[in-house]
């Protein structure tokens, strides 16, 4: 046996590799083993801890120490101080609200509210290592089902109460059930991971941090409804997820955890990877059948379910890749375990990618019921700069925008539809007093624009319209009936489009709508941006008692709109002024103000 | 993959690797690594005793260094610490003996008396 004194976790997410995490991985690894101490001290990657912006993460063990932002110019300091010393290196540690200085992980605020089971091995085991899945009880419960009959399966599902994490929240178990009583001697299995509202990295993360827990649970959805062909569906853009995906998959085929005659049950079942170009339409699960199929990702109208009719009008069972991450832990624990986390209707944990104007942004996972306030305050630790908080978005360009009264609800499915928004797939962007919400409005139906397949006029040509009342708004041309309009193409575009995407479409508009009136109304009576974020509306104004005459700002205006005598104050033609911003950025005095 | 059996022992050989990343319960081996423990061939005993978990197959035992507790001319020092007990402090540790602490006291929990430097335990 090789024995190690310690083991250095470092993460190698997107987020932490992006911030050069495998320099520093290597340099740590080359250092120690030009001193002798590589057959000591094992340097290893780990999937996301979730903590991204305190990037890159490192773990120390057996101590446990959590370092942040760590830097290549660190090592030595890690090395001599840490490794041969034994004294943690202060200055890397966690410095929270609290001025000391925190050296464990689950002293952390931002850990302490969280619940993690379907990120529990990221941060913990080497996803590259199939053996360290093991070590954790993976493909334990691939063996368990294949000693129950399928119903058995199906069943612990059902009473399990999971329900789909792509954003339709439509339960697992039955789900399962129709996919298992379609008659056919060829079915499939299919993950969606093409995850593709703005902003969202949890299913990236996942599969990143423990690619192992969604093959396992696809074999065991294969065994469940009589599949033995799996596809996953991943967005090229992930090319991370996609290496370790094709690690995990090689390595459970050596092992024969993939493949024929799996722990010698005479079940069957192998996996392949299809790759998305990253069009959100493909993750409509229609759509994207007819991707993996290789034709154009275009939705369908349902019926046929693809549990009746899917790929090549086989049944076909398709579900998103946090659902599946579920089940491996549900079937070892039970389904009471699960069912015994969350609300009365929505069962067990939520993975979140939290951003926007919030200190802690990161990958969190709360047990479902949490409040907004919770996970913007305490696990987000509040908005940057002492700013006022404006509004949460959840559930990306299919869902809406949630003002502070409403802080307090306890996050599921059914009570985030009933203030007009979403779950979704688990994005979380927080805004604060200086995001002008018709803004948003419009930046997701800009969105949607891009995004539409085109196949039915609603969504290609409704939303069109619906941008072009939003751009007339916030360019200072907004016209009373504007709003009404607004409303009416809403309501028809959900009514009459062929998939989700459109039907969908709306909420933005619609929630802000009704929570931020008044901007709308700002826009269009006063012609102003109460944010000060829409430059029509804006006017750049220099004050003269502020301003030395420096002449800087008219010397970077583009326009020529400045002008002035050397130590008197300068002034701002209007008509010729193209709000760029340009002069209140240069000015040195913080004379020029956005009116 | 023919049996669960088999599952069971890659699960086996790998937890023993992985103990090192189970914070909580284990016995932690701490060896004194100041400048002067260093000096006292602190790096030799350490050495030692990770040679001795790994011939011994050992899981779940922790190895750790911190400075100097200020007591010089006792080093090498090894303080032992087993949850749920007051920690021993061994002095002038050599190699042999580091090794005979790891078998003799971690292994078949019985203190050697006479290297001890807190004898009250
Ligand atoms: C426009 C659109 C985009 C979607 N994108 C995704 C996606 O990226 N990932 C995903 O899992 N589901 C996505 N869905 C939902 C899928 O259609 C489908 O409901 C889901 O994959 C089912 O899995 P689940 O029951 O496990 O949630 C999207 C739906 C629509 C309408």
């Amino acid at each position: 046996m090789d024995f190690y004194r310690s083991h250095v976790l470092t993460c190698a997410g997107t987020g932490c590799t992006s911030m050069d995490s495998r320099l520093v991985r290597q340099g740590l690894h080359d250092e120690l083993a030009k001193r002798g101490l590589d057959k000591e001290i094992k340097v290893l990657e780990t999937g996301c801890f979730g903590f991204c912006n305190m990037g890159p993460i490192m773990v120390v063990y057996p101590e446990g120490t959590f370092y942040c932002q760590v830097q290549q110019q660190d090592i030595t300091q890690i090395i001599e101080e840490h490794f041969i010393k034994g004294r943690p290196v202060e200055r890397l540690l966690y410095k929270g609200q609290e001025a000391q200085a925190t050296t464990e992980m689950e002293n952390i605020e931002f850990f302490k509210h969280q619940e993690r089971v379907v990120l529990s091995n990221c941060g913990k085991i080497n996803p590259e290592n199939i053996e360290e899945y093991i070590a954790e009880d993976g493909y334990f419960a691939l063996a368990k089902c294949l000693d129950m009959t399928q119903e058995e399966v199906i069943d612990t599902v059902k009473k399990s109460g999971l329900r789909g994490r792509g954003g339709g929240g439509f339960p697992t178990g039955t789900k399962w059930d129709f996919a298992y009583k379609s008659q056919s001697d060829q079915k499939y299995v299919v993950c969606n991971a093409d995850e593709g509202d703005p902003g969202a990295f949890m299913d990236r993360s996942v599969l990143e941090g423990d690619p192992h827990s969604v093959l396992e649970a696809m074999a065991i959805a294969g065994y469940a409804i009589g599949a033995n062909k799996g596809y996953i569906y991943i967005r090229a853009e992930y090319p991370i997820a996609v290496e370790r995906l094709g690690i995990a998959i090689s390595q459970a085929r050596e092992l024969g955890l993939l493949g024929k005659d799996i722990f010698s049950k005479g079940f069957d079942f192998d996996i392949e990877l299809r790759l998305g170009a990253g069009a959100f339409v493909c993750g409509e699960e229609t759509g994207l059948l007819q991707s993996i199929e290789g034709k154009r990702g275009e939705p369908r109208p349902r019926p046929p379910f693809p549990a009746v009719a899917g790929l090549w009008t086989q049944p076909t069972l398709i579900n998103n890749v946090e659902t599946y991450a579920n089940i491996p832990r549900i079937i070892l624990r039970g389904a009471d375990w699960f069912a015994g986390m969350g609300t009365e209707k929505s069962k067990g944990t939520k993975v979140f990618a939290l951003a926007g104007k919030v200190n802690n942004i990161g990958l969190i996972e709360i047990p479902m019921g949490t409040t907004l306030r919770t996970i913007v305050y305490d696990i987000g630790g509040g908005i940057p700069k002492g700013k006022n908080f404006k509004a949460v978005q959840s559930g990306g360009p299919s869902g809406g925008c949630i003002p502070a009264e409403h802080l307090d609800v306890p996050i599921d499915y059914d009570s985030l539809m009933s203030i007009g928004s979403m779950m979704g797939s688990g994005g979380l962007i927080v805004m604060d007093e200086d995001n002008c919400m018709v803004d948003i409005a419009k930046f997701y139906m800009e969105f949607i624009q891009d995004e539409s397949c085109g196949k039915c006029p609603p969504c290609r040509i409704g939303t069109k319209r619906m941008l072009e009342i939003l751009t007339k708004i916030t360019e200072g041309r907004g016209e009373p009936e504007d709003l009404d309009n607004l409303q009416i193409l809403a309501s028809n575009i959900k009514n009459t489009a062929l998939c989700a995407l459109g039907q969908t479409a709306p909420n933005p508009v619609l929630s802000t709508m009704k929570y931020f009136r008044d901007e709308y109304e700002a826009h269009i009576y006063e012609k102003k941006c109460p944010s000060k974020v829409c430059q029509a509306l804006l006017s750049y104004v220099i004050d003269p008692e502020k301003c030395k005459g420096c002449g800087l700002c008219a010397r970077n205006c583009p326009s020529d709109a400045i002008s002035g005598k050397v130590k008197e104050p300068y002034s701002i033609d209007q008509s010729k002024c193209v709000k760029c911003g340009e002069c209140m950025a240069r000015c040195k005095f913080g004379a020029i103000d956005k009116k | 993959m023919k049996s669960i059996e088999e599952l069971k022992a890659i699960k086996a050989k790998n937890r023993g690797d992985m103990s090192v990343r189970d914070a909580k319960g284990a016995p932690v081996i701490n060896v004194h690594m100041g400048t002067c423990g260093i000096a006292n061939g602190a790096r030799e005993v350490l050495i030692a005793v990770m040679d001795e978990i790994k011939t011994r197959n050992l899981t779940n035992v922790h190895v750790t260094q911190s400075g100097c507790p200020g007591m010089c001319v006792e080093e090498p020092l090894i303080t032992l610490t087993i949850p749920g007990e007051k920690p021993y402090i061994y002095r002038k540790v050599s190699p042999e003996n580091a090794k005979a602490i790891v078998t003799r006291h971690v292994v078949n929990k019985q203190p050697v008396k006479e290297w001890l430097l807190n004898l009250e335990n």
